[in-house]
């Protein structure tokens, strides 16, 4: 059976992680912004489980557990603050933002 | 080395690069989010083949399941699925230096990558060791009641910090014109 190097694996990572880092600065949607943060969550998920098989250690695994849970707050609150900043300048612009106060 | 099928990785990766470039370059936020949906799901396939059976399942319930749905649901709460055209604001020059900043970083790790030592001592838990002691899902299981018990119990307490705060954001300008008398 062939096999994948875990440079190659973990390199696909980076780039992911690399997408929704340019993302996250081109972007001014703000629900768009938050989708690149998931994107660059994902990815280092992912190399935690890459590090994880190469050493032949479960840490790795339970800590993507961990921080899947913190994510999935992360993006709940993450959401909420968005709905508050709509109800408040009707907009999901970041460009809008510009007044430091209501 | 991984023993990982080259062709179902290259697969899922190809798919998950090409739609987390349309999560970015979509106009349409209801685009994106169902591109985002399939870069979970071929994640979600890379887990299973790096045999992190627990980790892919939760991929699909929590991410692909859970926060796709608070994603969709906000979109269509705000009535936010008008295209914009925001890349369009952003100066040549910015994107130039992005695009360069990002291929950089991507080289550096790629030569990172390349040139790091193999892992030397193997841990307990090797493919061989995993199958034996009963499957991914039960070593995690029992490492999680065993020597992770703490951080587990503290994401119980994170969890309800969140939920806590997502309410008070979201009541928070709900009564802050007409209801007087609502604040002590």
């Amino acid at each position: 059976m062939q096999v994948v190097e875990p440079w190659v694996v973990l390199t696909f990572a980076a780039t992911i992680f690399l997408i929704g880092l340019g993302g996250l600065m081109l972007r001014r949607n703000i629900l768009v912004i938050l989708m690149c943060i998931e994107l660059m969550l994902n990815s280092v998920n992912l190399s935690f489980v890459t590090f994880s098989r190469m050493h032949g250690d479960m840490a790795g695994q339970v800590s993507v557990f961990f921080i899947i849970v913190v994510a999935a707050a992360e993006s709940a609150v993450g959401l909420g603050l968005l709905i508050a900043m709509f109800r408040t300048l009707r907009s999901v612009d970041t460009d809008d933002i510009r007044l430091l106060r209501e | 080395m991984l023993s990982v099928s080259p062709v179902f990785f290259y697969l899922f990766a190809g798919l998950a690069i090409a739609c987390s470039l349309l999560v970015v370059f979509k106009k349409n936020p209801v685009s994106s989010a169902f591109s985002l949906v399939l870069v979970f799901f071929a994640f979600a396939g890379i887990y299973a083949l790096l045999d992190a059976h627990l980790i892919a399942a939760i991929q699909i319930l929590v991410y692909a399941g859970a926060v796709m749905v608070l994603f969709v649901f906000v979109i269509m709460l705000l009535n936010a699925d008008a295209p914009s055209l925001d890349i369009a604001r952003t100066s040549a020059a910015l994107k130039v230096a992005i695009l360069a900043g990002c291929l950089a970083m991507l080289a550096f790790f790629v030569v990172a990558f390349k040139r790091m030592s193999p892992p030397a001592p193997l841990g307990p838990y090797t493919a061989e060791a995993v199958e034996a002691a009963g499957g991914n899902t039960r070593v995690i299981s029992q490492l999680m009641f065993s020597e992770y018990v703490l951080p587990f119990e503290l994401t119980s307490v994170l969890l309800l910090a969140a939920i806590v705060a997502v309410v008070a954001i979201a009541m928070r300008n709900a009564k802050k014109p007409g209801s007087a008398g609502k604040e002590a």
